[in-house]
């Protein structure tokens, strides 16, 4: 066998080479677009160029596993992606990826973890979001049953937040269909006292004082299923979200009710205005336009299905005064499909994709806001959770 | 002696062992399955959870014996005994 050695030369030409392959990767990198997909079975990665056209799958990943919660996590210098998986044998775990979701690390000891003396143990992470943008080390967790833990070592360790583990309408929270869950976390951009949370059931509630103390607020969102119809607490609120640009208003997908909030949730006015059914369980936010709100309504609790057999996602582009059924390249006969809570995702790009999945394994996705859609994806598992996120390789 | 024999899902926890060896004084399945804690947290996190129960779809059995169906965690774990810990048929 003949042994090619290469000159000191040749290799320095070789290695400049290789740094500019790897800037000019790195730079197309940050701008390719990266899907997230949870599923009952496992979790998918889907990449592709900004063009969106056409995307590439991997996995699944976490084989056997449901992944109901995943995150993107680009603030900082070190980008990480974050996977909840839960075995039903072996229990759940947080998982991390450093790069984009390629390669994941293997479980270690339980970090997200309730307190010997609460009596409580994890049976599913719903929910991990980022701090605010200033506080690249802070993470949150919604975990079943409903507690919210916070990291702030960018997810080495986890502490429930006492003012909720302890709060006192706690005994009195139920479980919904999923099981009793904190799904939503939205802290304050502009306030680092404020935050506020949702959970199915038990309702919205806030802090003001750090995440001290908490307190419901709920005036005027109606909990059909109590014999008091608008309770301080115990509302099934399924889902909501806000824009950073405008924090203090909340839009909220109720069971049963579609809400806005001019006032951090002090109170709440209905906007159901025009939609085929005001149930439902996914609610997306414009990335750029906070007037602009995305849903799948669903046809009732007793049939959670889309209305008609069509399969419509809604829009509003004026903060809930009217929504517009969103149908192009969708299918409108015979479409009984179910799209649950974080299901239903926006990426950042200018002209903003728009994506969801559906419970028998359909993937959907739009390049122009919703305007037109292509099936990315089917016969994928029962899907869970989609997200996006800008970086990673196509 | 008492002899802890986990399943391929667990192994990667145990240092690749599909079978581990607890020494010394124990009496309990609860205390074998602790000792095992000691050497491998990760192995016990995915067998018990935070409040100490063994998860609803994990069956521990001592020398063929399903400890639901015996005293639990507090079974006696007789010197030599085998602990042979399963996933059970649920799954998907």
């Amino acid at each position: 066998m003949v042994k090619k050695t290469r000159g000191r030369a040749t290799v320095k030409k070789a290695r400049r080479k290789t740094a500019v392959k790897k800037a000019r990767t790195s730079a197309s990198r940050s701008q390719d677009a990266l899907l997230l997909v949870g599923t009952m079975k496992g979790a998918f990665v889907l990449r592709s160029d900004k063009s969106r056209k056409k995307w590439r799958i991997e996995g699944p990943h976490f084989r056997g596993e449901a992944v109901y919660a995943l995150l993107h996590d680009a603030r900082g210098s070190r980008p990480r992606t974050f996977a909840a998986t839960n075995s039903m044998h072996w229990g759940p775990t947080l998982r991390t990826s450093d790069d984009y979701g390629s390669t994941w690390s293997e479980p270690g000891p339980q970090t997200v973890r309730f307190p010997a003396d609460s009596g409580r143990a994890l049976a599913q992470i719903w929910q991990i979001t980022t701090g605010r943008p200033t506080e690249h080390d802070v993470l949150y967790c919604g975990v079943e049953p409903s507690a919210l833990f916070e990291s702030r070592d960018g997810g080495e360790s986890w502490h429930p937040n006492p003012g909720l583990l302890n709060h006192e309408h706690q005994p009195k929270w139920q479980p919904g269909g999923g099981g009793l869950c904190l799904h939503t976390i939205i802290p304050d951009p502009d306030n680092s006292r404020r935050m506020l949370i949702a959970m199915s059931t038990g309702g919205v509630y806030r802090s003001d004082d750090g995440g001290r103390t908490w307190r419901a607020r709920n005036v005027g969102v109606r909990a059909q299923f109590l014999p008091d119809k608008y309770p301080e607490f115990g509302q099934c609120v399924h889902k909501v979200v806000h824009h950073p640009k405008r924090p203090g208003r909340l839009f909220l997908q109720n069971h049963w009710g579609l809400y806005r909030s001019d006032d951090w949730g002090d109170s709440w006015q209905d906007i159901a205005n025009g939609v085929p059914s005001d149930f439902g369980f996914a609610m997306q936010m414009h990335p750029h336009d906070p007037d602009t709100v995305y849903i799948v309504p669903l046809e009732a609790d007793t049939f959670r299905c889309t209305p008609e057999a069509k399969l419509r996602v809604y829009r509003t582009t004026n903060a809930g005064r009217s929504w517009e059924p969103l149908a192009k390249g969708l299918p409108q006969r015979d479409a009984y499909e179910t799209v649950l809570r974080d299901a239903l995702t926006a990426d950042s790009f200018d002209s903003a994709g728009i994506y969801f999945g559906t419970r028998s394994g359909k993937l959907f996705g739009s390049r122009d806001e919703g305007a037109t859609w292509t099936e990315i994806a089917d016969g994928l598992p029962p899907i869970v959770c989609v997200k996006a996120a800008v970086g990673g390789a196509a | 002696m008492i002899r802890l024999e986990l399943p391929q899902a667990l192994c990667s926890y145990a240092e690749q062992n599909s079978s581990v060896v607890i020494e010394g004084s124990v009496k309990t399945i609860g205390e074998a399955l602790s000792a095992l804690g000691r050497r491998s947290p990760t192995a016990l996190d995915r067998i018990m959870d935070e409040r100490g129960n063994v998860r609803r779809h994990v069956n521990v059995f001592v020398n063929g014996e399903n400890i639901r169906f015996l005293r639990g965690l507090t079974t006696p774990a007789p010197d030599g005994a085998t602990i042979l810990i399963l996933a059970a048929v649920s799954g998907g």
